[in-house]
């Protein structure tokens, strides 16, 4: 497969996920903000903004300025990643082409300020539906060949990246480590947390409706079985790298290593340690995380060819 | 003669109400309600069948096109820029006979006009006889002096051709213009074909149509012929300009149907005057190309150094003989409009022969007499900027107004090289189906020819139709549309 089409796909996938995330978070916090006075908003906008990956200093109405960040996010992230489709455009299905060029049209009539002043959750709606389409119609119309396994690999990367980052901003603004009882606004924030994970039906599964900050760290973090949890997305990024190594008759060990050493974070980690240091242990995952998508650069994708002549 | 269509006199006179019979050729009737005998079959279906039928028809067609994504861009315009490529119901058909004066006459034309290409980048025989003046081929703009005392595979020059035949009023072909650089339209030759299989079966089974579904593995096999000679398993690839690009829908086709992989110029890289293609298992040599990027954007460092698209080093690759380019750099002299002007002086001085197609005369303005004479009789010519195509760049004399007339009077004393003129042709017309009625339009006809080993051209052709009525400009970027070509066997 040529490099370029396995960049397209790797980033088509990407930046659906990003629109996805951003939908689902701006969603759930437009959604919390209504039981708070409004004077208390400006930590949480200012949060959100770290959360999708804003980093420059906003001056003014935060609120103002994190509408206008997340709304840019995703009719951006919809058009780059419908720019990646379009450019292999004969390698995806037309049913996969259909359905995202469905979104990109939707999300231009309905990404205007104007509109999203008025109704917001129409266009985060329709782009997190469209993007659970897009996955289903991808699985099942498209060969789970390489390229199927680049789609795997841009949307699991993204969503390591975006889960863990979400973690650790969340934690360090409401986890207290002695067990004191939550009031109910801090209940409501921890379940904003789970709902911007598609989590928190699954939680109760699991825990019961009984919210602690350790199981929420544990359930988001290290449950193999959930989705939207880092410890699924890592192993799904680890089973499509090894597709790929197998089926461009490949050894890249340092990739494989990366990868292992990522598991082994996760998986070897007691909790305890994780909760002593939570910011840090987030941090490590999005390092390796960003030194994989580099791997892969390196060896699939962006290889020198001096460096592919000698092997 | 007795024709079983003449008893339906009265549904003839409503599906024909329209079709009025002029000075030009036309394809059906050899004169009013007498068709010829090729066209009888579809003659016989057109009044039997109920307009509705006819047009369920034409919507199944369309519905067709439309799924498969068959469209073409349009240039200048920023939302959907993408269009279903017109398409009229109606084959239009041609007898073997005919087929084989075509393709005698073709493959005279571009052996020819190959001959000379080798000639004028080596020894330069016919310019020193005096065969085409030499100033000609030197102020062209497509001459590339980088090509000169250099072999190309096999001495192939021109591996895939268009040339554009039209009818003259006595029935006879004659050729229009040749593309020697990078024609396009052969996807819509095979789509079209495709499609009508599916809406017309039985008049197909009737006619006995001659396939055309070989092109791609005639192509596949003409670029293998031509791959490097240490390379038995050649790579061949299909590169590009990008999805940018009008032609994009027919790149993709292509490659698709031949099994090659479709390229960008950042996906190829030189090493050591060796191409390779960067894929996620490492890099693959490239033997051959099957470029649809123009000379002046397919290698920096030889041509436009601005250029994006293209391949840096590709041409110093190519001079090495490490990799084949089809067609080859520098064809575009021999498609030059004034140039045009002296093929069949070509063909005689090269293979000895009589043209076996016709030209259409034609007044080279950087000829003083030849001037003169195009200046003195603007409202009777055509005039063509010999740099353009697509129908732009175009003075048609007898519907000009004084002032388009002026205007030209002066870009022609400005730039008379820039310039040719020819009479104004009476196209031949076929029927096409029109709102419900069936109507003549005028038509030309764009046969492929290949050549590698050998010269080769599938029995067909893409015949561009003016939908507008009376227009005689067929260009898909001006209202034109195409239409099944039939060979009969």
């Amino acid at each position: 497969m040529l490099s370029r089409v396995a960049d397209n796909l790797y980033w088509m996938s990407r930046y659906l996920e990003r629109a996805e995330h951003t939908a689902r978070i701006a969603g759930v916090h437009l959604n919390l903000m209504l039981e708070y006075e409004p004077a208390s908003q400006d930590r949480r906008w200012w949060r959100v903004l770290a959360a999708l990956g804003n980093l420059d200093p906003v001056e003014g109405d935060v609120f103002a300025a994190a509408q206008s960040f997340a709304l840019d996010q995703i009719v951006a992230a919809i058009a780059a990643g419908r720019e990646n489709a379009r450019q292999v455009r004969e390698q995806i299905s037309s049913e996969m082409w259909e359905q995202l060029n469905r979104l990109y049209h939707e999300s231009r009539r309905m990404g205007t300020p104007e509109f999203w002043a008025s109704q917001p959750h129409d266009l985060l709606l329709s782009v997190t539906e469209s993007a659970h389409l897009f996955q289903g119609v991808t699985d099942s119309t498209m060969i789970h060949g390489e390229g199927w396994q680049f789609i795997q690999m841009g949307r699991f990367m993204e969503r390591v990246h975006a889960t863990a980052r979400l973690i650790d901003l969340h934690f360090e603004e409401f986890f207290r480590p002695e067990n004191e009882a939550m009031n109910a606004s801090e209940h409501m924030e921890w379940i904003g947390l789970l709902r911007s994970c598609t989590a928190f039906e699954a939680y109760c599964k699991v825990y019961t409706a009984d919210l602690r900050p350790e199981r929420v760290a544990e359930f988001l973090l290290l449950n193999p079985e959930f989705p939207h949890s880092v410890r699924f997305a890592v192993d799904q990024l680890r089973k499509s790298l090894g597709a790929v190594h197998e089926s461009a008759a490949r050894k890249p060990d340092r990739l494989d290593k990366l990868a292992g050493r990522l598991t082994a974070a996760l998986s070897y980690t007691p909790l305890e340690e994780i909760m002593s240091n939570l910011h840090e242990f987030s941090l490590n995952i999005r390092r390796l995380c960003g030194n994989i998508h580099a791997g892969i650069y390196q060896v699939y994708i962006m290889y020198p060819i001096e460096a592919a002549l000698e092997s | 003669m007795g024709m079983p269509g003449f008893e339906t006199q009265p549904l003839l006179k409503t599906r024909f109400q329209n079709y009025w019979l002029n000075g030009s050729y036309d394809e059906m009737f050899e004169a009013e309600g007498v068709p010829r005998p090729q066209y009888r079959g579809l003659y016989e279906m057109l009044l039997s069948l109920p307009v509705e039928e006819m047009r369920r028809r034409k919507q199944a067609a369309d519905i067709s096109f439309l799924h498969q994504g068959i469209t073409f861009t349009v240039y200048g315009r920023e939302e959907g820029t993408e269009r279903i490529f017109p398409h009229d119901l109606l084959p239009r058909i041609i007898t073997s006979a005919e087929w084989e004066t075509i393709e005698r006459g073709l493959t005279q034309r571009i052996t020819a006009l190959n001959l000379f290409l080798r000639d004028i980048y080596h020894e330069g025989r016919s310019l020193k006889a005096g065969v085409v003046p030499s100033d000609i081929v030197y102020s062209c703009r497509h001459f590339r002096r980088q090509m000169r005392e250099f072999t190309v595979p096999k001495n192939i020059y021109i591996t895939v051709v268009g040339s554009d035949l039209v009818r003259l009023p006595d029935g006879s072909f004659a050729v229009l213009e040749d593309n020697l650089r990078v024609p396009s339209g052969v996807s819509y030759m095979l789509t079209s074909r495709a499609v009508m299989k599916r809406v017309f079966p039985e008049l197909f089974r009737m006619a006995g149509v001659r396939a055309i579904d070989h092109y791609s593995e005639t192509l596949l096999a003409t670029l293998r012929a031509l791959a490097p000679e240490d390379r038995p398993e050649p790579n061949i690839v299909l590169l590009t300009p990008g999805v940018f690009n009008s032609a994009y829908f027919e790149h993709a086709f292509l490659a698709r149907q031949m099994g090659i992989e479709l390229v960008e110029g950042r996906d190829l890289a030189v090493h050591d005057n060796i191409v390779y293609m960067r894929t996620t298992a490492g890099l693959r040599r490239v033997d051959v190309i099957y470029r649809r990027v123009d000379d002046d954007f397919i290698d920096p460092l030889a041509f436009r150094p601005d250029s994006a698209l293209g391949v840096p080093g590709l041409f110093n690759a190519y001079r090495s003989g490490n990799v084949t380019l089809a067609n080859a750099l520098g064809t575009g002299v021999a498609d030059d409009k004034a140039l045009y002007a002296y093929v069949p002086a070509i063909i005689r001085y090269f293979l000895g022969e009589e043209p076996i197609l016709n030209s259409v005369h034609t007044f080279v303005c950087s000829d003083p007499a030849q001037r003169q004479h195009v200046l003195s009789r603007l409202d009777q010519y055509v005039v063509k900027a010999v740099g353009e195509s697509g129908g732009y760049g175009m003075l048609i004399g007898p519907y000009s107004t004084a002032e388009e007339r002026e205007d030209f009077r002066a870009r022609i004393l400005a730039d008379p090289r820039n310039y040719i003129a020819q009479p104004t042709l009476a196209l031949s017309r076929a029927p096409c189906f029109v709102d419900g009625s069936v109507e003549p339009r005028h038509v030309d006809l764009r046969p492929y020819i290949l050549y590698g080993d050998e010269v080769r051209i599938v029995p067909g052709g893409l015949t561009r139709v003016a939908l507008k009525k009376g227009s005689l400009v067929v260009n898909s970027s001006q209202g034109g549309g195409s239409k099944d070509t039939w060979v009969l066997h």
